[in-house]
């Protein structure tokens, strides 16, 4: 069973729900990614979602866009984003999923994204611009190196979609809670819960629902209806106010300990 | 509309393996909605006759071929036309698209309209029709265009318009756009999006293209009634590609005739001050499409540069990609300093100021039409006019004002 599966199949059995926290690779530098993800988890996260960093990233709001900046001007490269999930692989089992945007992958090659990914120790790949339709020889890239191909479903999105996407997706479905870019948010939309059930109506896997959420409160509301929440602003914003390197980790970990 | 002169793109919206829809899952019912609005408007008879109406009444068309009679002489070679889009309603072609999309826009009870621009010419192009329809109207530009283009800043607040100032990135037209994807990502219900140029996701490259088509079918029809035969070559500037694509698409079909687009070649292609798209770039997604792309070797969207704003963009329409590809168009480069010289060049020999971005087709044809024969004809597209320039071709003179 793969890292993924296991996790939410453990959370299961202990009836707990999933806490997955986005960290942008190479923010500030990869060496404290690395520390920062041994800190988060020992700290509560069970599933840690690795931002690789683009120029262009038109889903994400100011604060991901200027971290993503932060770490392009440190030297991340998609390379470096391997090698960095390497080294925390030798010392943490959590499942760990990159998120990106396609262009990266294409430039990199599909097949040989999912597998040096995969070898490295990533368990899914989520591609934020890369809907069902564009996805056929990405989803045979994946199956092939053992990767899950994650798909983001929207309040937006119709029953057939829904369908569609259930049908390709592995690993988890990520739920993204309202239209919009990443970003923390003060409130969460009502009719959430509708969705969440209309994805599980679709699919076995579990959903996880994310942006927006920032908060304990959150975490508990979508906990109740999905399997997980995904919290990554905010967290990024706690790296990124810090004082210094030692700070940001110390901080993130105490953030992350409050969410659960 | 027109008559369709390609089965491309195709039901998914790919020109071969460029084009398609490269957006957050968010977005896509939003496009769904829009493929078939337009499908469903764009041979429908009220439709057609409105835009026609707006069209002739209001941007201007036709407008009119001229024939370059001192630019000619001046070059020495082949007969050259200029296809006068600079005469349109607000200065520049940007208008024939933005009628189109506004029109449609209402018929799908959008009352909020955003657009991207970079020169300014499309903002300005929105910013009209939003305050001719009452529609509300945001503009996303950089900081950097807002700067180099500011008379065009003041043109859209006088219109009615937001001007939004982007400060992500680049601050020019790359981050622009992005900015006003965000915007729609988050407003989507309400708002419809006017995409300035053949760029972005399905059904934008092809929509545009078709709202930019009169140019083409235009200039088909009045060659053949001035000169009794097509012309031998099309010359066009191309950022994104627009103005090219429309006045290139009507001739798709008729193989004598040659498509030229000009990119800017900035401080020099052996430079890494350029935005030499198809010259340079390599096939990779950015604002929603496939498409070449001037990108490093990790998939990073390079910084580009050229002395025109309308054409300071690392991408360009996926039809564009897919001409190249075949070899139905070829691609070219003019410098900056290039620009300049064919921007006095014009505004000297025929008393016509032209945009910067159309300085750019002109300066290659000065090239290209002394080594042609005095029986062949080249029609450049004079996408622009150039008013909104001449503090930048001050500046780059050397000259204050």
């Amino acid at each position: 069973m793969n890292r993924i599966d296991k996790c939410f199949a453990e959370l299961k059995s202990r009836n707990q729900k999933a806490l997955v926290c986005f960290l942008t690779c190479g923010d500030p530098d990869f060496a404290t990614t690395e520390k920062l993800v041994e800190k988060i988890v020992e700290s509560g996260a069970d599933i840690v979602e690795l931002g690789v960093p683009f120029s262009d990233p038109l889903a994400d709001g100011p604060t991901i866009q200027a971290s993503s900046f932060r770490a392009l001007q440190a030297g991340a490269t998609v390379r470096g984003v391997f090698e960095t999930v390497r080294s925390i692989r030798q010392r943490c089992d959590a499942p760990i999923v990159l998120m990106t945007y396609f262009n990266p992958v294409q430039k990199y090659g599909l097949e040989r994204f999912a597998k040096d990914a995969a070898h490295a120790g990533a368990d899914g790949v989520i591609v934020t611009d890369l809907p069902v339709e564009e996805a056929r020889d990405w989803k045979i890239a994946a199956d092939s190196a053992n990767i899950a191909a994650i798909f983001l479903l929207a309040p937006t999105s119709t029953k057939d979609r829904i369908a569609s996407t259930a049908k390709i997706a592995s690993g988890f479905i990520y739920c993204v809670s309202r239209t919009g870019v990443t970003g923390a948010r003060n409130e969460l939309p009502i009719d959430l819960k509708s969705l969440v059930d209309t994805i599980k109506n679709a699919s076995d896997l579990p959903v996880v629902v994310g942006f927006g959420i920032s908060k304990p409160e959150h975490v508990k509301q979508v906990t109740q209806y999905a399997d997980g929440a995904v919290v990554g602003s905010a967290l990024v914003s706690v790296v990124a106010n810090a004082s210094s390197k030692e700070e940001a980790v110390s901080r993130a970990g105490e953030f992350v300990k409050s969410l659960r | 509309m027109c008559e369709k002169l390609t089965t491309l793109p195709d039901a998914s919206g790919h020109f071969g393996k460029f084009g398609g829809r490269y957006v957050p899952e968010i977005l896509i019912p939003a496009l769904d909605e829009l493929i078939e609005a337009y499908a469903k408007y764009k041979d429908d008879k009220d439709f057609v006759s409105e835009l026609d109406f707006y069209y002739r009444e209001y941007v201007g068309r036709p407008t009119l071929l001229y024939h370059a009679e001192h630019l000619t002489e001046a070059l020495g070679g082949a007969k050259i036309y200029l296809k006068r889009e600079d005469l349109c309603h607000t200065g520049a072609h940007k208008l024939n698209n933005v009628m189109g999309q506004i029109l449609l826009a209402r018929r799908m009870g959008k009352p909020r309209i955003i657009a991207e621009t970079g020169a300014g010419q499309h903002g300005v192009a929105t910013a009209t029709a939003c305050a001719l329809f009452g529609l509300k109207c945001f503009v996303y530009m950089g900081v950097e265009d807002m700067e180099r283009q500011e008379l065009n800043v003041f043109r859209m607040r006088l219109l009615g318009a937001e001007v939004i100032p982007v400060t992500s990135g680049t601050q020019t037209l790359k981050d622009a756009t992005s900015e006003a994807i965000r915007d729609w990502v988050t407003n989507v219900n309400d708002t419809h999006y006017i995409i300035g140029s053949v760029v972005g996701p399905h059904p934008y490259p092809m929509m545009v293209r078709d709202f930019q088509s009169p140019i083409g079918r235009e200039t088909r029809h009045q060659m053949l009634e001035k000169e009794g035969k097509l012309p031998e070559y099309l010359i066009a500037c191309v950022g994104g590609g627009s103005n090219a694509m429309g006045m290139f698409y009507p001739f798709i079909k008729d193989e004598s005739v040659k498509m030229i687009g000009v990119e800017a070649a900035g401080e020099g292609i052996d430079t890494d001050r350029h935005c030499a798209t198809l010259s340079l770039g390599e096939p990779g997604v950015l604002h929603g499409s496939m498409s070449y792309l001037l990108q490093n070797e990790d998939g990073q969207v390079q910084l580009t540069h050229s002395i025109s704003a309308g054409l300071d963009y690392p991408g360009v329409g996926p039809e564009h990609s897919h001409f190249k590809d075949t070899g139905r168009a070829t691609y070219v480069n003019i410098t900056d300093a290039e620009a300049l010289d064919a921007f006095q060049l014009l505004s000297r020999t025929e008393g016509i100021i032209p945009a910067l971005e159309s300085a750019h087709a002109v300066a290659y044809t000065s090239k290209f039409a002394p080594t042609l024969g005095k029986n062949e004809t080249v029609v450049i597209c004079l996408s622009g006019r150039g008013d909104k320039d001449v503090h930048t071709v001050a500046k780059a003179l050397g000259v204050s004002l």
